[in-house]
């Protein structure tokens, strides 16, 4: 049994939260656990009944669940099914979750059945199409990132247990990133996608002098065509800027507009 | 004001005895793709690292006033009650080595509206109270438009001024610390020679601006240009990305959030610096976005510094330092927007 808490006076439940990997890498997961500092609080915060890369208890009785990954079998179409219908609050973790995530990759290739072979060989495996969850369920929010910040998990769950709403940034990494005082990185001659990625990581590659690769989807209102021009006037290669683009599909559907 | 010159050399005195404060100056950081030093404001740990040859910052000093994220209070949360923990996160003077007149004259303008009898900003005030001042004179670079501006010289908001001029340099003096400090240096009266020197210096860099804007009537050609096309054509090419006010020496906006931790128990209210051209800016309760696209967004902008600060003030919310038009990707700069509203005609 778990002792009674409050918050300000008024009693807080402690939800039953239950995490569940698609295909992924499990990254995201590996994140949550990471950060010894505030682990512990981080746990207590939730009861945690289904977590496999934790512990070995299950349960099917949960309010709260994580789903990471993106959908490429079948099986995984009838599991998310399942779990939709368990969960009061079904929340997308990843990249893989929101958009397909680097594994979508594979639906740039009109031939699904030559990449398995490549891949696979003459292995017997089951995969189609990859495609995010929101595909097949209805997603109550969405997690960014590859891997998601911890630290914006533990504000998101924080609120999340307290009944607050859950807000993202609307704006584009460049603010977080003019906001640390980094050098642009298109001055020094390199391509980011930061003025058209949505903002919550802190500007985490930029910081460390990477470009952006838009792990987190598009801004609310991206400007994909003066990004266009952007890279044009800094003679970065289209296709350079495409590889970053389709990355991590966040993009998709922005990038039906673009010229190739 | 009060004038004294010292020798060249006695420069790194005058760092010495301000070193045991912490110290921030002009710093190169890195290479732009043509191999050229980049600047920026930083505390140094040495007098080579005090770089007061620098052209210009991508950045201003801002961040030692106004952090872009800074902790208002912490609460400790009880049972039904609290208790708040108001912290103004400034422990000991700072010393600003060499900062150019307009972003002097920026944090004159933030005064105004900071530091003002209606809401004095008491975080701000406090940083702003343990400031020692040390202002350099700079040569104008191609997009500095400060003497457009006003802001090209200034005349207070600093304890010293110092100007180059070859084998000495020639001092302003506005505090009695200033002067104070001062006697620990070589300092004499400036000759009639020196006197002549520095107004033909000042001539010299009077000739070298470059860029500049029209602002004439420009609070009234913005009340009569407010439907103008042009501003569609700016807010097409906008990325509502925020960096222009992030660089901005005078550009003060912010939110204010709180954030409960982990266990429950304590809690931060935090602000965190904005821009009029994020999105949801004019987002208000309920979802009601005032201003939902980029034209209108880019528009209010200019309209702020350059006709609502101005009446409100008589002086626009800009000192020309030019860095949003460095920092903006689009090429979105004061000059040109400016030009294009007087001419209604965009450049490409
Ligand atoms: S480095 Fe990237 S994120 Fe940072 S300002 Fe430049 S484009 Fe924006
Ligand atoms: S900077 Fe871009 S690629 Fe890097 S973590 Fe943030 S959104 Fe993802
Ligand atoms: S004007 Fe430039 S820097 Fe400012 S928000 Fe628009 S694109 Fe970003
Ligand atoms: S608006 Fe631009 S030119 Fe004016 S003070 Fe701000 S950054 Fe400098
Ligand atoms: S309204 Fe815009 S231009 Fe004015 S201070 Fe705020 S961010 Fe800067």
């Amino acid at each position: 049994m778990q002792k009674i808490r409050t918050y300000l006076g008024i009693e807080i439940k402690y939800p039953k939260t239950a995490f569940f990997e698609l295909s992924s890498c499990e990254g995201c997961q590996l994140q949550i656990l990471n950060k010894e500092a505030t682990l512990l609080n981080f746990l207590d915060l939730v009861e945690i009944v289904n977590f496999r890369e934790v512990m070995s208890n299950r349960s099917n009785d949960y309010e709260i669940a994580f789903v990471e990954g993106s959908v490429t079998r079948a099986d995984e179409v009838t599991q998310l099914l399942e779990i939709r219908q368990q969960a009061k609050t079904l929340v997308a973790l990843g990249s893989c979750a929101c958009f397909g995530g680097v594994n979508q990759l594979k639906n740039r290739f009109q031939n699904l059945e030559w990449v398995k072979k490549e891949v696979y060989g003459n292995h017997p495996i089951e995969t189609q199409e990859v495609r995010p969850l929101s595909d097949f369920v209805t997603v109550d929010f969405s997690i960014y990132g590859c891997p998601v910040k911890k630290e914006e998990v533990e504000e998101i769950v924080t609120n999340l247990v307290l009944g607050k709403s859950i807000e993202h940034p609307r704006y584009p990494v460049c603010m977080e990133c003019t906001a640390n005082g980094n050098i642009c990185l298109f001055n020094l001659g390199e391509p980011c996608l930061g003025p058209v990625t949505r903002a919550g990581c802190d500007a985490w590659c930029p910081n460390n002098r990477m470009g952006c690769w838009g792990c987190r989807g598009p801004a609310d209102d991206a400007n994909l065509r003066q990004l266009q021009k952007i890279m044009d006037d800094h003679n970065i290669p289209r296709q350079a800027m495409f590889d970053r683009l389709e990355c991590f599909g966040g993009f998709t559907s922005a990038m039906k507009e673009m010229d190739r | 004001m009060l004038f004294k010159v010292f020798p060249e050399n006695a420069l790194e005195i005058l760092y010495d005895v301000l070193a045991p404060y912490p110290l921030v100056g002009p710093q190169a950081k890195g290479k732009d793709r043509e191999d050229k030093d980049i600047f920026v404001f930083d505390y140094i740990n040495s007098f080579a690292e005090l770089r007061l040859d620098f052209p210009t910052t991508i950045h201003s000093v801002k961040k030692f006033l106004l952090p872009s994220r800074e902790n208002l209070c912490t609460f400790n949360l009880f049972d039904g009650d609290w208790e708040k923990y108001v912290d103004f996160n400034i422990y000991k003077p700072h010393v600003f080595f060499g900062l150019h007149p307009c972003d002097i004259n920026a944090l004159n303008k933030l005064d105004k509206v900071l530091t003002g009898p209606v809401y004095p900003d008491p975080f701000y005030s406090s940083k702003r109270k343990n400031m020692f001042i040390i202002g350099v004179n700079c040569n104008p670079q191609s997009w500095c438009f400060c003497k457009s501006m006003g802001a090209d010289t200034v005349y207070s908001g600093f304890d010293m001024f110092l100007t180059d001029l070859g084998d000495k340099y020639f001092v302003e003096i506005l505090s009695a610390t200033a002067y104070d400090i001062l006697t620990q240096l070589p300092i004499a009266d400036p000759s009639e020679a020196d006197h002549r020197r520095f107004i033909e210096l000042m001539d010299e860099r009077n000739r070298n601006f470059v860029c500049q804007v029209d602002s004439s009537d420009l609070t009234k050609i913005l009340d009569l240009e407010f439907q103008s096309p042009v501003w569609q054509e700016w807010g097409d090419r906008c990325m509502s990305c925020g960096s222009c006010a992030s660089v901005c020496p005078t550009c003060y906006c912010y939110g204010v959030k709180e954030y409960v931790d982990l266990d429950l128990t304590t809690a931060t209210k935090q602000r965190q610096l904005y821009s009029c051209n994020l999105i949801d800016f004019a987002m208000v309760a309920g979802g009601h976005n005032f201003r939902p696209d980029s034209p209108s967004r880019l528009k209010y902008r200019y309209y702020h510094k350059h006709r609502g600060f101005q009446e409100a003030y008589e002086e626009a919310l800009c000192v020309g330092c030019g860095r949003c038009g460095q920092a903006c990707l689009a090429d979105i700069t004061v000059p040109d927007v400016i030009d294009s509203v007087r001419r209604q005609k965009v450049p490409k």
